[in-house]
C-alpha cells in the first residue's frame, strides 16, 4: 500500500505569463522540496514559453474560502450597485466622465 | 478512446440532492473539487480521469521505442518533444484526478495491479519508423476527436487539464502527418512502409473510441454528468470523415474494401473492428500488454530508491534550516 508519508508532496503553481502580468494559477506537481518543484514547474508547465516568473507553494498551505460560504461572502455586495460607475447617469452633455 | 468503457457507478443518494446536483450541470456550471458530488460522479470521475491519465504515460512506451533510432536528429528532437509532452499530459491529468481525492501512489498502484485500464491503442507494437507516423497522425488524431469537446466537460480540474492538452495536441498530429508525407513521397520501400502501418494501426485507431453505442451500458449516465460529451459511434464517424481524405491525399489506401461515401447520411460507410480482439486486449492478451505493464513496474521499482532518497534530503535540509534560524 502507498505510504502518505513517502509521497512527495502537492504544490500548487503560478506562472507569470508576460511581464507586467500577475502571477496565474497554472496547476499542480509533485515533488520533494522547492527546489525541484520549481524546476518540475519549469518542465511541465512552460515547455512552450508560457512563463517568465514562477511561483510554487506547498498546497497544504493554502488557506480556501468553503463552497458553502458562498451566501455570507459574497451576497452582500449584490446589493450595493452603487459601487459600479454605470449606476449613476451622467448627461451626455457632461461629456466623457 | 483513452478513457474507454469506463463503468459508470450508481448512486442512490437524497433525490432533492441529485437533481439539484444534475441542475448545477444542466447549467452549464463547473463542479469544482469541493462542491458537493454525488458518490458515483466522483467514483467515476476517477476511474476515467485515472484512466486517461495511464494511457498518456505508457502511451510513451510505443513511441520511445524509436527515439534512439530517428532517421534524423530533428525527428529524434521532434520525437523527444512530443514524448515529453505525454508525460506532461499523464502529469495535467493525475493532478485533475487527485482533486478527487486518490493519492497518485494509489493511482500508480491501480494501474499497476490491473484495477484500472489504459487505452488499448498501446499494447500494439511500433515496429517501423513509418509507425511514429501512423501513431501521431491517427492515434493523436483519434484523441483529438475525443479531447475537443471535453474541454467543455462537468468536472472544472479534468476542463481545465483538457484546455492545456488539446493546445499542445495538434502538434502531435501534425508530427506524425508530417512523417507520413515524407515517407509516401520517398522511395517504393518507404511508401510500402507507410501502407503497412496504416494498415496496422486503422483498425486499432477505430476501437479507440470504444464498443458501439448499442453494446455500451455506462454512456447514458456519463452524458447526463457531461463527463462523455459525444456517444462512441459520432466520434468513430467523425474520425473517419476526417482521416479519409487525408489517406487519399497521402496515396494510401485505407484497409477497408468496404469503405464507401454515403451521401445520404454525408459520411462514410466503413467495416467496424473485430471486437472479439478488442475485447481480448482489454482482457491483457494484446500483443505488448505483458511488456508494458513490465516497463511501468520496472520503472515505478527501480525509482523506489529516488523517491525515499529525495524525500529523506528534503527532511534534512528543513531540519539543517530550522536549526540554523
Amino acid at each position: 500500500m502507498s505510504d502518505p508519508k513517502t509521497e512527495w508532496p502537492l504544490w500548487e503553481v503560478f506562472i507569470r505569463g508576460q511581464h507586467g502580468m500577475s502571477h496565474r494559477h497554472v496547476g499542480s506537481l509533485h515533488a520533494a522540496d522547492e527546489a525541484m518543484a520549481i524546476k518540475n514547474a519549469r518542465d511541465v508547465y512552460t515547455r512552450r514559453n508560457e512563463g517568465v516568473s514562477i511561483w510554487v507553494v506547498e498546497a497544504r498551505h493554502i488557506a480556501a474560502s468553503s463552497p458553502s460560504d458562498k451566501g455570507p461572502l459574497y451576497e452582500p455586495a449584490n446589493s450595493k450597485v452603487y459601487r459600479h460607475p454605470t449606476f449613476f447617469d451622467i448627461p451626455d452633455d457632461v461629456g466623457a466622465m | 478512446m483513452y478513457a474507454q468503457m469506463v463503468k459508470s457507478e450508481a448512486t442512490d443518494e437524497d433525490p432533492a440532492r441529485l437533481a439539484a446536483f444534475q441542475a448545477r450541470i444542466d447549467a452549464d456550471e463547473k463542479i469544482e473539487p469541493k462542491d458537493w458530488m454525488p458518490v458515483g460522479y466522483r467514483k467515476t470521475l476517477i476511474r476515467q480521469i485515472g484512466q486517461h491519465a495511464h494511457s498518456e504515460i505508457v502511451g510513451q512506451l510505443p513511441e520511445g521505442n524509436w527515439i534512439t533510432r530517428a532517421p534524423t536528429l530533428e525527428r529524434k528532437a521532434i520525437l523527444l518533444a512530443k514524448v515529453q509532452d505525454e508525460a506532461g499530459h499523464g502529469l495535467y491529468l493525475y493532478c485533475a484526478a487527485e482533486t478527487l481525492g486518490v493519492s497518485r501512489d494509489e493511482l500508480t498502484e491501480m494501474l499497476l495491479d490491473g484495477r484500472m485500464k489504459y487505452s488499448s491503442i498501446f499494447n500494439y507494437p511500433t515496429l517501423t519508423w513509418a509507425d511514429m507516423g501512423a501513431v501521431g497522425w491517427l492515434v493523436d488524431g483519434a484523441a483529438i476527436m475525443n479531447q475537443v469537446p471535453l474541454q467543455r466537460t462537468s468536472f472544472g480540474p479534468y476542463a481545465r487539464a483538457m484546455v492545456r492538452i488539446c493546445k499542445e495536441e495538434s502538434f502531435h498530429q501534425r508530427q506524425g502527418f508530417d512523417i507520413m508525407m515524407k515517407m509516401c513521397s520517398g522511395t517504393d520501400a518507404q511508401k510500402r512502409m507507410a501502407q503497412d502501418a496504416l494498415n496496422r494501426f486503422w483498425y486499432p485507431s477505430l476501437m479507440m473510441f470504444g464498443p458501439s453505442d448499442k453494446d455500451s451500458v455506462h454512456s447514458a449516465q456519463s452524458m447526463a454528468w457531461k463527463i462523455k460529451m459525444n456517444t462512441n459511434d459520432e466520434l468513430r464517424q467523425k474520425f473517419v470523415d476526417q482521416t479519409v481524405p487525408q489517406a487519399e491525399y497521402l496515396g494510401l489506401n485505407v484497409p477497408d474494401k468496404s469503405l464507401t461515401w454515403n451521401a445520404d447520411k454525408g459520411g462514410y460507410d466503413f467495416a467496424e473492428p473485430d471486437w472479439a480482439e478488442f475485447y481480448d486486449v482489454l482482457r491483457g492478451n494484446g500483443p505488448c500488454n505483458v511488456e508494458r505493464i513490465a516497463a511501468r513496474q520496472k520503472a515505478w521499482d527501480d525509482g523506489a530508491w529516488v523517491r525515499y532518497g529525495l524525500m529523506a534530503h528534503a527532511a534534512k535540509r528543513r531540519a539543517a534550516k530550522l536549526a540554523a534560524q
